[in-house]
């Protein structure tokens, strides 16, 4: 810059110069305000729309937030000497909906590890198929669980396993976009070390790689857990299995079942915090190192 | 990583360690597989896998998968009145009318021939009916004194054909067919979905796509109070078989949800991640309140948020949104707040040197350092939203979730669900691309994270 005004000495361009970059920030300006405004301009009117095919209205919605609240919360503390018993009661399955994330986790994740070593650059058994597999996780990522949970119950009935089976078709195309991430960042020289003394792909991938980026996919499968705890609970609500289905039941009881619906939701609330500390604890051991 | 200082080492302490750590790698490599595996068995039995297999239905999925790419037409007989219906999917929507049949059903003088092609063919009359299977023979079935009389071709009963003196059915490549006292009925499967564009009552129906195209520029008008392209969208958009325009309603709503969810959260939590964040906060009671505030709202989960929320704003796309709104308050509350803990301080410092205010010193120093991470987490919920919405619609009675929730539930429009399931993997597909490229317009395409 300083060699650029000394070149051109005079003052004139040095005051171009200025008139160019005010002008430019003018601009940027006013394309941040255009940008503003249109912003503004769709969210009140999106708030509008969303307000208008509500049945119930946002204002007079607002001033009953805490309506259904504090119906529940009142019934759960009339009735807090049953919570302990009630808490017994869903425990098995809390466990089942802990099950079902857990048991997709690394279904998901093993096709992941697979689907990723495939799709990426510099380690794929067969370079042309990249693309293949990487539309492949696209799409597997682009179904929503709730498709797949739905259209399993009515070919398998009830129960916990359609939802893990969706749960672990969508966490394998979602860690599998991950891990290639990281795995094309891993150091190739153990993998030419490798094939320097004749190893299959599989070795490779298993000595070489694996070992590399062992740390972040944990940490990422662990991030993973954690989602797959609220999806699991949420396709149970929706379909079936585990502590959504009971929430559903107890919530279609409605007023004399709150208690349960109080005891379910403390389960959930304890149970997704506690897994999140935990995971977030050993994502940061895993990645910060010891 | 490991401190280890050789020098200090006498060799055999050393192989002593060396071979410790491989045990202990030994150790890890065989304890952990044997775990995950061990935890496998235990849920094959917890999920009672074995019994999947005796569960579960294959002609449910049989169903689904014919449904997926066919669609059958019903032809019906009321036997009592003598009267013939042909219904697609047997529909009230996609019944032919009067004077209307599609070119494989004839009726004549009280005689209805069926084509079911390959030779297969159905003949209703005042006898009974008659199914005309190639290389076996006729299947003659009439009803006598309430019951029915079955006549077959020599050789007994095959396991295609299901006969009592009540009901007779047979099923064969082409088609169903039963009989009851009550009814006589012919299902024809064809492939595609049928009624997609014109429903039997629009002029348009039935018509090649050439002929459609003139229609559209140089036809004359069928009706004269408008041209006919927009008659045309008229009828596709109204279609009442595949209700195009609700459809697209609903994927709007799903998106909407999304987006007033997404953008109200992070207009929310961008001001109150300032004080949950050490470097800016005001006082520590404050950061302390607003982290365990946004704690609680991720703790809480969309899930329990939908459900409350349901019950003070009644079933709808705001509800919906405003179930993500919360859940991501909490979210965005934590990373932005992280973020701005990670700022270099030396624009900061700069700024400041010119007398600029605390505001000034945000707007200056710490918003340009922060705008990509912010965007890039916005963006990426934003998608991620588009897909939990699929859900939480289900939940509160909005957009696609709930029709798809809808056609599932009634177990037979299984292309409407292929339909639908086709539309929400394009939106998020669509939504994937859009915040992909916003992130490399507004970021550029280096910032990653």
């Amino acid at each position: 810059m300083s060699d650029m005004t000394t070149h051109h000495g005079g003052s004139a361009a040095s005051m171009a110069i200025r008139e160019n970059y005010l002008a430019m920030a003018r601009q940027k300006q006013m394309y941040g305000g255009i940008l503003l405004i249109v912003f503004i301009a769709m969210m009140v009117s999106g708030f509008q729309l969303a307000d208008a095919r509500n049945a119930g209205g946002f204002w007079t919605g607002f001033t009953q937030v805490f309506d259904f609240p504090s119906e529940v919360l009142a019934e759960g503390i009339e009735k807090a000497a049953l919570l302990p018993a009630l808490f017994l009661e869903f425990l098995p399955s809390l466990i089942e909906t802990l099950n079902i994330a857990a048991v997709s986790t690394l279904i998901g994740a093993a096709f992941a590890i697979v689907l990723a070593l495939l799709s990426t650059r510099g380690l794929a058994r067969w370079p042309r198929l990249i693309p293949l597999f990487r539309r492949s996780m696209d799409g597997m990522r682009a179904i929503p669980e709730i498709v797949i949970a739905l259209v399993l119950i009515f070919i398998l009935g009830g129960g916990p396993v359609p939802a893990m089976i969706a749960i672990a078709f969508h966490t394998a195309g979602a860690l599998g976009k991950l891990f290639s991430e990281v795995s094309e960042n891993a150091d190739l020289k153990p993998v030419e070390g490798l094939s320097s003394v004749g190893a299959s792909w599989i070795q490779k991938m298993w000595l070489g790689v694996i070992p590399q980026v062992a740390p972040n996919w944990l940490s990422y499968g662990l991030l993973r857990f954690e989602i797959n705890i609220r999806a699991s609970a949420i396709l149970g609500f929706v379909g079936s299995g585990g502590i959504g289905h009971d929430l559903r039941i107890a919530m279609q009881w409605g007023q004399g079942r709150y208690d349960e619906v109080v005891a379910i939701f403390i389960l959930l609330f304890v149970t997704i915090v506690f897994f999140d500390q935990l995971s977030s604890h050993y994502r940061n051991r895993l990645v910060k190192g010891h | 990583m490991t401190t280890l200082d050789t020098a200090t080492l006498t060799p055999d302490d050393l192989r002593q360690h060396v071979l410790k750590g491989f045990s202990r790698k030994q150790m890890i490599g065989f304890g952990a597989p044997a775990l995950i595996l061990a935890y496998l068995v235990y849920v094959f039995f917890a999920f009672d896998i074995a019994g999947i297999a005796s569960r579960a239905r294959l002609d449910n999925a049989a169903i689904l998968v014919s449904d997926f790419w066919s669609h059958k037409t019903h032809v019906t007989r009321d036997n009592r009145v003598n009267e013939v219906t042909v219904a697609i999917e047997g529909e009230n929507k996609g019944t032919y009318p009067e004077g209307m049949l599609p070119d494989w059903v004839t009726m004549q003088d009280g005689v209805t021939r069926i084509d079911l092609d390959r030779g297969h063919e159905v003949i209703f009359d005042a006898d009974g009916a008659r199914y005309t299977v190639p290389g076996y023979g006729v299947i003659d079935i009439s009803p006598q004194a309430g019951k029915l009389q079955l006549v077959l071709p020599e050789g007994g009963i095959p396991d295609w054909i299901n006969a009592s003196d009540t009901r007779v059915s047979v099923t064969t490549e082409q088609g169903r067919f039963s009989y009851t006292r009550n009814r006589t009925e012919v299902f024809k499967y064809q492939a595609g979905w049928e009624l997609f564009f014109f429903t039997l009552d629009s002029p348009f129906y039935g018509k090649s796509f050439v002929e459609l195209v003139k229609l559209a520029t140089i036809g004359e008008r069928i009706t004269p109070d408008r041209s006919n392209l927009s008659a045309m969208l008229h009828d596709f958009w109204t279609n009442a078989m595949w209700r195009h325009g609700d459809v697209a309603w609903a994927l709007f709503e799903t998106v909407l949800m999304a987006f007033l969810g997404t953008m109200g959260a992070a207009m929310i939590a961008l001001p109150l991640a300032f004080f949950a964040a050490t470097n800016f906060s005001p006082s520590r009671p404050i950061l302390f309140t607003l982290r365990r505030i946004f704690d609680f709202l991720r703790g809480v989960d969309g899930l329990i948020w939908t459900i409350i929320l349901s019950r003070a704003f009644g079933p709808g796309p705001m509800t919906g949104a405003l179930a993500i709104l919360l859940t991501d308050t909490g979210t965005f509350g934590k990373t932005f707040s992280e973020a701005l803990e990670n700022i270099d301080n030396k624009q900061v410092e700069g700024v400041q040197s010119t007398g600029a205010s605390r505001i000034q010193q945000a707007r200056f120093g710490v918003i340009p350092q922060v705008t990509p991470v912010f965007l890039s987490q916005v963006l990426y919920y934003f998608e991620s939203n588009t897909r939990s919405a699929t859900i939480i619609g289900a939940i509160v009675g909005g957009g696609i979730g709930l029709l798809l929730t809808q056609a599932i539930a009634t177990q037979k429009d299984w292309e409407e669900v292929s339909y639908y399931i086709i539309l929400i993997v394009l939106m998020v597909m669509a939504m994937d691309t859009l915040s992909g490229w916003l992130r490399s317009r507004l970021i550029g395409r280096t910032g990653h994270a």
